[in-house]
Order: C-alpha cells, then sequence, then structure tokens
C-alpha cells in the first residue's frame, strides 16, 4: 500500500505519538489509527473517499470502460460520437510513431530509438555511484559520438539525414543533455569566478547569471531564433536547432552555477588553507580539493535543476523546433484527429513525467543515503 | 594566487609599484575583460551590418507609430490604432494581472497542501503528496496546453455549466458576477487599503507600548473605526453603488459580470496549480524544520494548539520557507510568459508581435529584459525587506 509515494517522514509532531503506537498491523487497528482518529479526520476521510470513488469512477469509465482502443484507419466517426463520455485511445497507435520520431524517415526510425536507449543507457550509468570516476568523462563522449552517428549517419552504409528531419524525444533527450553536458562545466567555471577575488572577473559572472536568470527562457529562445542570426556575419549561418541549443546551454551554466556556488560556500575554509599550505596552484586546489567536495554537497539540488532543465526543454515549442511536445502537438493538426488531442498530451505527459520521476526519485534516494563525512 | 606564501609579509612599507602577484592578477582581469569587450563589439558590429544591409532602422523611434495589432483581453483602454507604447504597457498589464492573482493563488493552496502534506490522515497525506509529484513532474507547457485545450473543449455559451447561480463556464471562458468599478468606488477601495496599513502601524505601536508598560491595549475598536467606519462613511458621501450585477446570456455571448477569457484562465491555472505544488514542498520542508522541542516545550507550557502554530511554530517556519518562496515567486512570473503558446497577450506575446511587424528584433527583446528584470527586481526587493523584518534577532 506505500508502494505509490512514502508517507511523509515526519507529521506534524502532535501526531507522531499516536502514530508510533502503530507497530500492530492489524487493519482495522490501521484504519482507525490513520483515517479515523479524530472526528475531524474521519469527517475528511468519508469526504474524501467519496470524491475520490466519484472521480475514479468517471476516470475509469472515460479512460477505460468507454474508451476506444483501435480503429480501421482514419475512420474516427466512432471516436468522435463517444467524444467527452470515452476516450480515443486508437488516436496513440494512429500517431505513436510521429510523435516519437517527428518526421524522420519511417523506415530509418529503428536509428533514433536506438538513439534514445543510448541515451537512457547513458543516464543509467550516470547514476551509479560505483561509476563516479574519470573513465566516465569517456563514456559519456563515446555515447554522444554514437548518437551523433545513429542520427545523423552517413557513414557505416547509414542514408545521411539532415538535422532538420530530426524530431520527437530524441531532440528532447539532444536538448536536454547536450545543453547539461555543456552548461555544467561553464556552470563550474562561472561559479569559480564568481567567488574569485579578482573584481573585473567577479562582475563578469555576476553579470551573466543574473541577467540570464533574471529574464524568461522564452526571450532566450527568441533571441536565438530571431537575433541571433543578425549577431553573425555574413555567411555564417547556423542551423536552427544548433542555436537553440546554444541558448539552452546558456541558461543550463547560469542556473547550473548558483547551486554550485552553494556548494563551493559549504567547503570549510580549513579546505582552502590545507590547499594553500601544500603549495598547490589555483587550479589544482580547485579541481583536486575544492570541487570535489562542493558537487557532492549539492548533488541532489543539482538532480532538482536537471528535472527543471529536462521540463524547460519544451518551450522549443515556441520557436518550432521539432521536440516531443511539438511533435504531439502537431500531431493532432490532422482534421480527422483534431478532438483528441487531450489522449494525445496525456501519452506525452506520462513520458515526460517517467523521466522525471525517475530522477526526482534518485535525488530523494540520494538525499536519504548517508550525508558525505 | 598563492598570496602571502611566496612572499614574506612587507608591513606598513608604502609601495608605489606592483608586487608579481598584482600584476599577473591584473594581467587576467585585462585579458578576460578584453575577451568579453572583444565578442560585444564583434557582435554589434556585425548587427550593425546587418541592420542596414536589410534596410531594420534602430532605436526606439517605433514606440511612438501605430501599433495596429488588436489586443483581445485587456484592461485598459486600448485600440488597435494606439501606438506601440501604449500596447506595451497593455502587455505588461496583463504579465502582471495574471502574476500578482497568481502568486495570491499559489500560496494559498500551496500552504494548504503543504500542510495536508503533514496530516495525521493518511489519506489526506498521500493525496497531497500524488498531488505534488503529478504536477511537479509534467512540463508547465504541456499542462497549459492541456488546460487550454480543456477550456476549449467546454459546451458553447448557451449550454455553459452553471455550478453557481450567476457563475458560467464555458468555452467563452469563466463569467463571474461582478460589481461595476466607478471613481467612486475606487475611492472607498483606497480609504480600506489606507485603513489597513494605518491598522497595522497602530498594532505595532500598541504592541510596542504594552512591551514598555504591561498594560493590554486593544485594538479592535480602533480597527473597527479604520477599516469599517471610515470606507463605509465615503461609501455614503460619493454615493458608490455596490449592486452586484449578474451575468446574463444574451444571443450567443453573455452580458454584464466579470468575464476572465479562456486564455487568461487555463493560464492562471496551469501557474497556480504547478506553482502550488513547488510551494507546498517549500511549507512542508519549512514546518518540519522547526525541531519537535518547539512544540514540546509549547505543550509543556500548556498552550492551544492554534496558539502554538501561529506564534511559535510558523513564525521559526517562515524564515526557512521565505527565500526558496521569493524564487517561486520570480518563477511564476517568469513562467507567466508562456502565455505567448495559448494566445493570452502579455507583455512577450506583445513584444513577439512588435518584433514581427517591425523587425527591430533587439529593441523588442531589449523591452522584454527590461520589464522582467524590473518586476524581478521588485519582488526580490520586498521579499528580502519582508525576510529581514521575520529574521532571528541574535542578541
Amino acid at each position: 500500500m506505500t508502494s505509490i509515494t512514502d508517507a511523509p517522514q515526519n507529521p506534524l509532531p502532535f501526531h507522531s505519538a499516536r502514530s508510533r503506537r502503530t507497530a500492530g498491523g492489524r487493519a482495522i487497528r490501521w484504519l482507525r489509527e490513520n483515517l479515523f482518529a479524530s472526528v475531524t479526520s474521519s469527517v475528511i476521510s468519508l469526504l474524501l473517499i467519496v470524491l475520490l470513488g466519484k472521480a475514479l469512477v468517471s476516470l475509469m469509465q472515460w479512460g477505460y470502460w468507454n474508451a476506444i482502443w483501435t480503429l480501421p484507419g482514419d475512420q474516427t466517426a466512432a471516436c468522435r460520437s463517444i467524444r467527452g463520455l470515452g476516450a480515443c485511445w486508437a488516436v496513440i497507435p494512429e500517431k505513436y510513431r510521429f510523435i516519437l520520431f517527428g518526421t524522420y524517415p519511417f523506415d530509418q526510425q529503428w536509428r533514433p530509438a536506438l538513439a534514445c536507449l543510448t541515451f537512457v543507457a547513458l543516464f543509467f550509468v550516470s547514476s551509479r555511484r560505483s561509476f563516479w570516476r574519470k573513465e566516465l568523462v569517456l563514456v559519456w563522449a563515446a555515447a554522444l559520438v554514437l548518437i551523433g552517428v545513429l542520427m545523423w549517419g552517413g557513414i557505416f552504409g547509414l542514408t545521411y539525414v539532415s538535422q532538420d528531419r530530426w524530431g520527437g524525444l530524441p531532440v528532447t533527450l539532444i536538448l536536454a543533455t547536450f545543453g547539461l553536458a555543456f552548461g555544467f562545466p561553464l556552470g563550474i567555471v562561472v561559479a569559480l569566478g564568481r567567488r574569485s577575488k579578482l573584481p573585473a572577473i567577479r562582475s563578469l559572472c555576476v553579470l551573466y547569471v543574473e541577467l540570464i536568470r533574471g529574464v524568461p527562457l522564452i526571450s532566450l529562445l527568441f533571441m536565438a531564433s530571431v537575433m541571433f542570426p543578425l549577431f553573425m556575419p555574413d555567411g555564417v549561418n547556423i542551423d536552427k536547432l544548433l542555436r537553440a541549443q546554444i541558448a539552452f546551454v546558456l541558461y543550463a551554466g547560469a542556473y547550473l552555477a548558483e547551486v554550485i556556488r552553494g556548494g563551493l560556500q559549504a567547503v570549510p575554509r580549513g579546505q582552502h588553507d590545507a590547499a594553500d599550505a601544500l603549495g598547490l596552484s589555483y587550479w589544482k586546489k580547485n579541481g583536486l580539493i575544492i570541487l570535489p567536495q562542493a558537487i557532492r554537497h549539492v548533488i541532489p539540488p543539482l538532480v532538482n535543476t536537471f528535472i527543471a532543465f529536462f521540463k524547460d526543454t519544451s518551450l522549443v515549442l515556441i520557436i518550432g523546433i521539432f521536440d516531443l511536445l511539438t511533435t504531439a502537438k502537431t500531431s493532432i493538426i490532422d482534421p480527422a484527429w483534431q478532438p483528441f488531442s487531450v489522449e494525445v498530451y496525456v501519452f506525452v505527459a506520462l513520458i515526460y513525467f517517467a523521466f522525471c520521476f525517475a530522477m526526482s526519485r534518485y535525488s530523494r534516494r540520494l538525499e536519504t543515503q548517508a550525508r558525505p563525512g | 594566487m598563492t598570496t602571502s606564501t611566496s612572499e614574506f609579509p612587507r608591513r606598513r612599507r608604502l609601495r608605489f609599484s606592483l608586487g608579481r602577484q598584482q600584476i599577473i592578477d591584473l594581467f587576467w582581469q585585462v585579458v578576460m575583460v578584453g575577451i568579453a569587450v572583444a565578442i560585444v563589439a564583434f557582435l554589434w558590429s556585425n548587427a550593425l551590418h546587418n541592420l542596414s544591409v536589410r534596410r531594420i532602422s534602430t532605436g526606439f523611434a517605433f514606440l511612438g507609430r501605430e501599433a495596429g495589432m488588436p489586443i483581445a483581453d485587456t484592461w485598459l483602454a486600448y485600440s488597435p490604432k494606439d501606438p506601440y507604447i501604449r500596447a506595451f504597457i497593455v502587455g505588461i498589464v496583463n504579465t502582471l494581472r495574471v502574476a500578482v492573482i497568481g502568486i495570491v493563488l499559489a500560496t494559498v493552496l500551496g500552504t494548504l497542501i503543504g500542510i495536508a502534506r503533514l496530516s495525521s490522515n493518511w489519506l489526506l497525506s498521500r493525496l497531497a503528496a500524488v498531488y505534488v509529484e503529478m504536477l511537479r513532474d509534467i512540463p508547465l507547457l504541456l499542462q497549459l496546453l492541456f488546460w487550454y485545450v480543456l477550456m476549449q473543449g467546454l459546451p458553447a455559451a448557451r449550454a455553459a455549466w452553471r455550478p453557481i447561480e450567476g457563475v458560467f463556464l464555458s468555452n467563452r471562458g469563466l463569467v463571474l458576477p461582478s460589481v461595476p468599478i466607478a471613481a467612486a468606488n475606487l475611492w472607498v477601495i483606497a480609504t480600506l487599503v489606507a485603513g489597513l496599513i494605518a491598522t497595522y502601524v497602530l498594532r505595532r505601536r500598541l504592541t510596542a507600548l504594552q512591551m514598555a508598560d504591561g498594560k493590554v491595549r486593544h485594538l479592535w475598536p480602533y480597527a473597527l473605526i479604520l477599516l469599517v467606519g471610515l470606507p463605509a462613511l465615503v461609501s455614503l458621501g460619493l454615493g458608490a453603488s455596490w449592486t452586484i450585477t449578474m451575468p446574463e446570456l444574451r444571443g450567443f455571448n453573455f452580458v454584464g459580470g466579470l468575464t476572465l477569457a479562456p486564455e487568461y484562465f487555463a493560464l492562471l491555472i496551469a501557474l497556480v496549480t504547478y506553482t502550488s505544488a513547488f510551494i507546498a514542498e517549500i511549507v512542508r520542508s519549512g514546518i518540519q524544520a522547526v525541531p519537535k522541542g518547539q512544540w514540546d516545550a509549547a505543550n509543556a507550557l500548556g498552550l492551544r494548539r492554534s496558539f502554538v502554530l501561529q506564534r511559535i511554530v510558523l513564525p521559526q517556519a517562515l524564515r526557512v520557507i521565505i527565500p526558496p518562496l521569493t524564487s517561486q515567486y520570480l518563477n511564476l512570473t517568469k513562467n507567466s510568459s508562456l502565455a505567448v503558446a495559448v494566445g493570452y497577450q502579455d507583455v512577450v506575446s506583445i513584444a513577439n508581435t512588435t518584433l514581427n511587424q517591425t523587425g527591430q528584433a533587439i529593441e523588442a527583446i531589449a523591452l522584454i529584459m527590461m520589464v522582467f528584470l524590473t518586476i524581478s527586481l521588485g519582488i526580490s526587493l520586498f521579499m528580502n525587506w519582508y525576510n529581514a523584518r521575520i529574521a532571528l534577532v541574535e542578541r
């Protein structure tokens, strides 16, 4: 029963004495203690049970009992007749290839699928504590090259697919992963710069961080899509996806810098003094002694920043880049399927949820694990 | 960087030449600033060149020209014949309208859910946890599109839902009964606000006096005069009318009442529910951060539970809550710019249209940045002031 989410670890202290007695596992006792402990609690419980029951029944009616799962071709008349009463899940098998991979050549779509799996494997490997060593950088480099080969092709007998045909989940994962992979070192440098003793460097870093954090991400994306070409010399034409990617790197760099700065502040002064006493240079001192401790302090907030960043990649919809959300929105432009956008949004929401939920679980597990000593 | 280890300290000697370390420091700073200036200069000269090639004018002169853009949902009087500057002001008001109301509603909802998560009632706390987890892990833009699609799927005005008498929910948005706001009403509201401030100042004075001599002084007679008496007098004196107008369906649309357009309503719901999930977590961790001994000590003194929560636990929890809450308020304000995705015309959406009409991208984006930096600074200053007020005074 406790598998959905974990119980609040420390409820209001007034009740903890009462809940401590629930060692015995009898159901009635459990109910009395947790749902009907007092008159107010009982009223709330009954009210919630009634409301929840009603909501669940109507949700099941819409999403399961009245739902239509398959349809022949574009014959959506059956779906239209039950609109509002039941879901038309038939839209998902019809459109899922487009939602996941956009306009990537249909017979080649195993390639982006494989690229997505590579991403997932990469995330999984990076999350294991036993893999946190220098070789991880090489694994990342290899994986990113592999993904590039899979997506572009052009060698090993793979046909070349240009960037403007990419779409869907791989684009979301590329924007998020490359944004973090380049934003992270940038964030480290800026965080160090913000704590530098040199006033000019410090103010440059402060200016960068505050400017980026002070404005909405959309205005940065507008800048990347509209203003960026104006700032380039003649003849230089950078692809739209790459421009958005640069905006994301700058955005991630500013937010990660603030998180890392928090970690740097948590490193005791004595560590600096000890490193100085050993006669280490600035970069050795920070690279070997300060940063490893600082980053270990802030791993949970870093993962939270990653989650926020992953969700924020969906904003490229506004500048017309085909990420997962844009392909979902585009897939229902088709007049035959237009009324069934709710179903498509639910499908895409589940994909985003799976990624973010996995990350947030992971972050919570790290937090409950032993503190760095 | 290894200061003081390589050199012997030279005490009290006036030096007019720079030491070795200082020269290195100066060198790096000059190099970094030089690189930054060079990059900016390079981009700027490119921009000037490109703008002249494309015959795009520069400067803010366009603000005075006729905008010619329709804005559907405004609180200020506006017509497409008005200049761009007017359109921008309308956009800023629209941004503030959704941000301020969103912040208030998200704070209330988030606090309730944060307390619900700590409830001893298993079902309530679990539901609150599911709410938080679900909303936090789905992109806001997706939620916004979802709400907007649901709004559009509502029945037409003629078959509108009527949950309560006078409230209509249809694909035209939410229509509520309202009070027509005339100049007299505004004066009454202004009196009420002044009364609130005066009551607050008076309360501090009375508390300070009580601290000094220990005599109990009652606030309520003054509060009654300031908050009820004076506004009522002003209302009678100016003859303000407070009759509530009920919206009515005439033909295909509603007449009277206050209409929240579907775009605005969807944006408000999405922002409030999304941000409330984050605020709930902040409130929960804030209350949990108050040591259990504080509850025990208060219990030992025999204080009432509501008093303990109000006077002992919440003031301490607030110190933990306020800084992350500030950044959530800033996030909500910045996220309100997603309005452009559903066609609610906030300042970003209007700047975007301006950009498309005039081609003056740099000016349009500079205006967005200026507006948001100002709003962010305003919220930060206010919250920092509040934070300093409630901060622990160490003796």
